[in-house]
């Protein structure tokens, strides 16, 4: 049996396979499916300072393999996810690990204080890349110095795993993962969605309300793939997959492009079994190509003529 | 009720009309109970284009033969796809999904349906007669070419018909049926499934009479059990989901986007 635990930062995993934010609830959405504690981690629903509606409908449309969604970070706010939700799912058997969204450096701040005081998240994901809320989220996550202030003001209230999901939507993210990294994070992860657009021919419209919308699924793989990499190839910090992973193959590129876990999303809506099967598809790939430490994946990718 | 996620047989693919069709669905296991306004997520393999799965309310539900029914409308490459399915194949489903329509304080409602729509008004029929209710139907189809299985209908109570063009029944439509005209006051609820527009105005037709009025709504989603946000209904309680929160909402608590 191959050892399949990972580590990121002082975080130890028992497999590599996480659920990504955004597409799992707060976990309880997928307890009628399956064993959570089967999980590497759960990355919960982004939560930010106060309550926040979301956008207006429609949210969401499919597109060639992949979806467009403008949530907006609908969620209750940060004391309502702690007298609430946090009871609720603090027996989970695997780390629940909390995005953190805000619009502003203060907001970023007082949501990560509060969680440090909560015993059972060991971590938490800043997100500085959502592409569908007005102010905030993205700005600092496609602007480096702002990327480099909110993670050093969290850095210095937050004092367990900072992880710092990442923007596509820049010209060189291995500039921001480099920054962040400078900036104390202690791992990485990417990609956040890409910013798209959807328009119906017939109407001459937009077909989000918002216009524009996050693109997720195996549309952005390559994308995605490519991204992994290059930041592997410029930080010492673990990196954290994420981007249209559907199955254990994906997980598998990912891990070789240098993650050293991955995140599961979109995939969640199709077959909210999937995390379970990449476990057990990893688990197989290791045991038929002779592998006995997953981290042997790490960044393994052979590139032909190089050595 | 704890969602699941199984294969189904296709038992039979009936066709109903030009549009329409309905597929007939058995598992391996006993069917769990299945309330009239709860859905399925369709899982549409072999279709490139066709990525997330397909929500459907459930038709009817036979327990003793152990047969799911789900009736379709073609509208684009995933239900094409489905509507091809042959006897034998295998589809995935997750289910069931959603709430449910409630149970009306006196004897009679209205059951009034759009088009596909009439979907969920099947099971909710068959149910209300199991009650000892009495439920009448008022449905609205465009000709009468894509009327459905009137006759299955028949069997759970009245069926008064629209259509667009007159071809069957009166013309025009559901709401100006002049069945509604002679409503007094026994009617004690009205569920509605169709079109926004139209169950807007049965909406706004029923709290003229006072009538408590429940719809099934339907959004885009990716999921279908709560996890991804997307099926954003407004509400006067603020924004809820299709998913989750409903399909079925009492009308008063809906904020029309139309």
């Amino acid at each position: 049996m191959a050892d399949i635990s990972v580590h990121i930062g002082d975080l130890h995993l028992k497999n590599p396979v996480a659920a990504a934010s955004g597409c799992f609830g707060y976990g309880t959405e997928y307890e009628d499916f399956i064993d959570l504690g089967k999980l590497g981690a759960i990355f919960v629903k982004g939560i930010t300072g106060s309550k926040r509606e979301g956008n207006p409908s429609p949210r969401m449309v499919e597109t060639s393999s992949g979806m467009l969604n403008s949530v907006g970070l609908q969620n209750k706010g940060i004391d309502y996810f702690i007298s609430d939700i946090y009871p609720e799912i603090q027996h989970y058997n695997t780390h629940i690990i909390v995005n953190v969204s805000g619009s502003t450096i203060e907001e970023y701040v007082m949501v990560a204080e509060k969680l440090n005081d909560l015993e059972k998240i060991p971590a938490i994901e800043l997100n500085i890349s959502c592409p569908n809320v007005k102010e905030g989220g993205m700005m600092f996550g496609t602007h480096c110095p702002s990327a480099i202030e909110v993670t050093t003001a969290v850095r210095k209230v937050y004092h367990k795993t900072l992880i710092v999901k990442l923007s596509p939507n820049v010209t060189s993210i291995s500039e921001f993962a480099r920054a962040v990294e400078g900036a104390g994070a202690d791992a990485v992860s990417l990609i956040n969605t890409l910013l798209g657009m959807a328009i119906d021919a017939e109407t001459q419209e937009p077909v989000l309300a918002t216009v524009t919308g996050g693109l997720s699924g195996p549309a952005i793989k390559p994308v995605a793939l490519r991204m992994v990499w290059e930041v592997y190839n410029s930080v010492k910090i673990p990196v954290i997959g994420i981007g249209g992973i559907m199955n254990a193959t994906d997980a598998i590129e990912f891990m070789l492009a240098g993650a050293t876990a991955v995140q599961i999303g979109t995939a969640n809506f199709i077959d909210p079994r999937v995390t379970v099967k990449v476990i057990n598809g990893i688990e197989d790939y290791l045991v038929k190509k002779d592998i006995t430490d997953v981290n042997d994946l790490v960044g393994a990718l052979k590139i032909p003529g190089q050595l | 009720m704890k969602k699941q996620i199984h294969d189904f047989q296709i038992i039979a693919n009936r066709r109903v009309n030009e549009e329409y069709f309905v597929l007939s669905l058995s598992g391996n296991r006993q069917l769990p109970e299945i309330k009239p306004g709860q859905f399925v997520q369709v899982r549409v393999d072999n279709a490139p284009n066709t990525f997330l799965r397909r929500p459907f309310s459930v038709y009817d539900v036979d327990y003793k033969k152990n047969i799911l029914y789900l009736l379709i409308q073609i509208v684009g490459e995933g239900t094409r796809i489905l509507s091809e399915l042959k006897k034998g194949e295998i589809l995935n489903l997750i289910y069931p999904l959603g709430n449910s329509f409630s149970l009306p304080d006196g004897e009679k409602a209205l059951l009034i349906g759009g088009g596909v729509g009439v979907a969920p008004l099947m099971l909710l029929g068959r149910w209300l007669k199991e009650q000892k209710k009495e439920p009448v139907f008022l449905f609205g189809f465009r000709n009468y070419g894509l009327l459905v299985d009137i006759d299955l209908f028949t069997g759970f109570g009245k069926v008064h018909i629209a259509t667009d063009d007159g071809s069957t029944g009166e013309k025009g439509l559901v709401t100006q049926h002049s069945f509604l005209r002679k409503v007094t006051g026994d009617i004690s609820m009205v569920y509605t499934c169709g079109p926004d527009v139209m169950m807007k105005a049965v909406a706004l037709w029923a709290e003229k009479k006072d009538i408590p009025c429940e719809a099934s709504l339907e959004n885009t989603m990716a999921c279908g059990f709560g996890a991804c946000l997307c099926c954003a209904q407004e509400t006067v309680h603020g924004i809820l989901h299709v998913c989750t929160d409903g399909p079925v909402f009492n009308t008063k608590e809906l904020i029309w986007q139309i």
